[in-house]
C-alpha cells in the first residue's frame, strides 16, 4: 500500500539533470513518476521507479545525495471533481499533504496522484473507507 | 585657516618629536620590562634590558610582538598594570574562536580621546556639529572609540550604533547629524537605502564621515561623496594598539598622519623581518609609548602600507601611512569584521551533521561586501522536502552569524563539489580582488 519514492538533492547547475537520469537509464531504471520541487538555489528531484532499491543505490555509488520516503499512490477517474474527492477526504480527517503529484497511465481513464501526506497509516485508512483506490507498490512497479 | 586639536604635538619639529619619542619608549619599556613576565622573558632570551633601549634608534633591539602571543598570553597576560587600574578591556576575534583581549586605563581611554577628537578636529568638526556614531558598540572598538573623540571635541553624539538602516537615515535627516562614522560599504549602503527612501543628500546635513575598519579605494571614496554629499575621509586603527584614531587623514586626502607622539610606527620587510627606509612598502610595525595598560612593543599589524615623512599643506608634520594595500594572512575583513575560515569549519564540526566542507565567496555588490558560504551537504541533513532542507540552512546560517558577527548567505551544495587541491579544500574566493 505504500510506494518507496526516491528524492535526489540537486543543486542548481547545468547538466545535473541530464547526468541524474543517465544514471538511472545505464541501469535500466524505469521512472514511472516524477517532480521536482525548485528553490533558488537547489532542487530535490522525486521519482517513482520500477526499482527502488536498486535505483537508490547506483545513485549513492555516484554520489548523488539520496533518500527513500513512504508515499501514498491514489487512483482517481480522470474526470472534473476526480481529485477533490480526495481532498476533501483528507481535509475532513485533518490530514495535511506536505506534497503532491500527478501522472496518468496510457490504458486507462485513471489519474494517478502521489500524496506526501503527515500521516501515511490515518491517510490510508480513511481513503480506503471513502472508496478511494490506493495502489500497491506492485501495481505502480509493474505498471 | 586649518585647525588642530593639539597644534604642539601635531605640528611638531622632527626633532621635538624624536626626543618625545625616545623618552616614552625607554620609559615604556622599562616598564613593561618590571610588570610583564612575557615581555621580561623575551627580552632577556635576546639578550637586552632596559638600559639597552634609550632612544627610537634603539627600537630595532626589541623583539616583534605578533597575534600570537596575544592569544598564548590570553586574557590578561600582557596587561602591564594591575586589574584594579584598567577601567575598561576591548576584544577582537581571532581564528579559533578565542578572542583577543585589551585593556585600557582611564590615562589611555584619554589618549584614545585625544587620538580621535585630532581625527575629528582634522575634518573640520567642532562642538557645534552632530556626531552620527554608527561603529558598532561593544567590545568592538569603533563605537565607543569614536564616541570617546566626539564627546572630547563637544560635538552632540548620537551613538545609533549599528543596524536598522532606514532608521539610521531618518536620525541623520531628523537629529541633523553633520559628522558620520562607520565603515566605508556601510556608507554606501546608507546612501543607496536613502535613495530607496526617496531622500537626497540635500535633504541631509552630513558634511565629513571618517570611515574606516576595511580597506576601500579611492572610486568607492568618490562614490560615497557624491551620494551622501560629504567628504570622505580615511580613519586607522586596529584593536591591538588602541582602536581607531591610530592614524587619520586631514583635508588633503593623500595618507593618513599617525598619532606618533603615542604610536611609533615602522615599516619591516615581512619576510626577515628587516627594518625598511620610509618609502618603502612592507609590513607596519606599531610600538604604543604613552599607554599604560596595554603598550605592546614592535606589533606586527600584518597590514601592508607605506610610511612618509612630507610636508603636507595642512601644516601637521605627523608622519603619513598610505593605504594598507592588503593582509599578509588568511584573514579576511568583511564588512569591517574580521573573519576567519576556521571559525566557519568549527561551527560546522559543533553543529555535528554537516560535513566539514565549505567555502566563503567574498565579493562585493553594489559596494558592500558580500559572503555567500557554500556547504556540501550530507546524507544526515538532506530529507525530501524544501522545508526541512531550508531549515537546515536556518540553523546554519544563525550559528554562523553568531560566531562570525556578520550576515551570510547559506548554499547547500552537492558533496564532492567544492574544488579540494591535494586533498585539502580552498577555503575562500575573495572576488573582491
Amino acid at each position: 500500500m505504500l510506494i518507496k519514492q526516491i528524492s535526489i538533492f540537486v543543486e542548481n547547475k547545468p547538466g545535473r539533470l541530464s547526468n541524474i537520469t543517465n544514471i538511472l537509464k545505464n541501469n535500466n531504471i524505469d521512472i514511472r513518476a516524477l517532480s521536482i520541487a525548485d528553490t533558488k538555489d537547489f532542487g530535490i528531484l522525486r521519482i517513482i521507479v520500477n526499482d527502488p532499491e536498486k535505483a537508490c543505490n547506483v545513485l549513492k555509488d555516484e554520489e548523488c545525495t539520496v533518500t527513500i520516503t513512504d508515499v501514498l499512490a491514489v487512483g482517481v477517474s480522470d474526470e472534473p471533481g476526480g481529485l477533490s474527492v480526495v481532498m476533501d477526504t483528507l481535509y475532513n480527517n485533518s490530514i495535511s499533504v506536505e506534497y503532491m503529484y500527478a501522472f496518468v497511465n496510457k490504458s486507462e481513464d485513471i489519474a494517478y496522484v502521489i500524496l506526501r501526506v503527515a500521516d501515511n497509516q490515518k491517510a490510508a485508512a480513511v481513503l480506503t473507507s471513502a472508496g478511494i483506490k490506493l495502489l500497491t507498490s506492485k501495481e505502480i512497479y509493474d505498471m | 585657516m586649518e585647525r588642530y586639536w593639539n597644534e604642539n604635538m601635531e605640528c611638531a619639529t622632527k626633532d621635538e618629536m624624536k626626543a618625545l619619542q625616545s623618552f616614552r619608549l625607554s620609559q615604556t619599556v622599562r616598564r613593561v620590562y618590571n610588570n610583564v613576565p612575557y615581555y621580561r622573558e623575551r627580552m632577556e632570551k635576546a639578550g637586552i634590558t632596559p638600559d639597552d633601549i634609550h632612544g627610537v634608534e634603539d627600537l630595532k633591539k626589541l623583539p616583534f610582538t605578533m597575534k600570537q602571543d596575544l592569544r598564548d598570553t590570553y586574557p590578561y597576560g600582557l596587561f602591564a598594570v594591575p586589574m584594579e587600574d584598567v577601567v575598561r578591556v576591548h576584544a577582537s576575534s581571532g581564528t579559533t574562536g578565542k578572542q583577543i583581549v585589551v585593556g585600557y586605563t582611564q590615562h589611555d581611554l584619554d589618549v584614545w580621546s585625544e587620538c580621535c577628537a585630532r581625527a575629528l578636529t582634522a575634518a573640520g568638526a567642532t562642538n557645534k556639529d552632530f556626531m552620527h556614531v554608527s561603529y558598532g558598540y561593544g567590545l568592538f572598538t569603533g563605537g565607543l572609540g569614536l564616541h570617546g573623540g566626539a564627546e572630547k571635541v563637544g560635538m552632540t553624539v548620537i551613538p545609533v550604533s549599528t543596524g536598522n538602516t532606514n532608521r539610521q537615515i531618518n536620525v541623520i535627516k531628523d537629529f541633523g547629524s553633520t559628522y558620520i562614522c562607520c565603515t566605508p560599504s556601510y556608507a554606501l549602503y546608507l546612501a543607496e537605502t536613502m535613495k530607496e527612501m526617496g531622500i537626497t543628500k540635500d535633504d541631509i546635513k552630513l558634511k565629513a564621515g571618517l570611515f574606516g575598519a576595511e580597506p576601500w579605494t579611492e572610486e568607492m571614496r568618490r562614490e560615497i561623496e557624491e551620494n551622501l554629499g560629504l567628504k570622505a575621509l580615511d580613519i586607522y586603527g586596529l584593536t591591538e594598539i588602541i582602536g581607531p584614531g591610530v592614524a587619520f587623514e586631514c583635508s588633503e586626502q593623500s595618507g593618513m598622519h599617525i598619532n606618533e607622539d603615542h604610536f611609533i610606527a615602522e615599516t619591516i620587510d615581512p619576510d626577515t623581518g628587516e627594518v625598511l627606509p620610509e618609502g618603502s612598502q612592507g609590513e607596519i610595525v606599531f610600538t604604543c609609548i604613552s599607554k599604560e595598560a596595554f603598550p605592546l612593543l614592535r606589533y606586527r599589524t600584518r597590514d601592508i602600507g607605506i610610511l612618509k615623512r612630507e610636508k603636507c599643506s595642512c601644516g601637521r608634520t605627523l608622519i603619513k601611512m598610505m593605504k594598507p594595500a592588503g593582509r599578509s594572512d588568511d584573514m579576511l575583513i568583511i564588512r569591517g569584521v574580521n573573519v576567519f575560515p576556521s571559525q566557519v569549519e568549527s561551527v560546522l564540526l559543533q553543529l555535528g551533521n554537516t560535513a566539514p566542507y565549505y567555502q566563503l565567496i567574498v565579493d562585493r555588490v553594489n559596494n558592500t561586501d558580500t559572503l555567500e558560504i557554500q556547504v556540501e551537504i550530507s546524507p544526515e541533513m538532506f530529507s525530501d522536502t524544501v522545508k526541512s532542507l531550508e531549515d537546515q540552512e536556518k540553523i546554519i546560517k544563525s550559528a554562523v552569524e553568531s560566531t562570525l558577527g556578520i550576515a551570510a548567505k547559506i548554499r547547500l551544495v552537492e558533496p564532492k563539489t567544492i574544488q579540494r587541491t591535494e586533498g585539502k579544500a580552498i577555503r575562500v574566493i575573495d572576488k573582491r580582488k
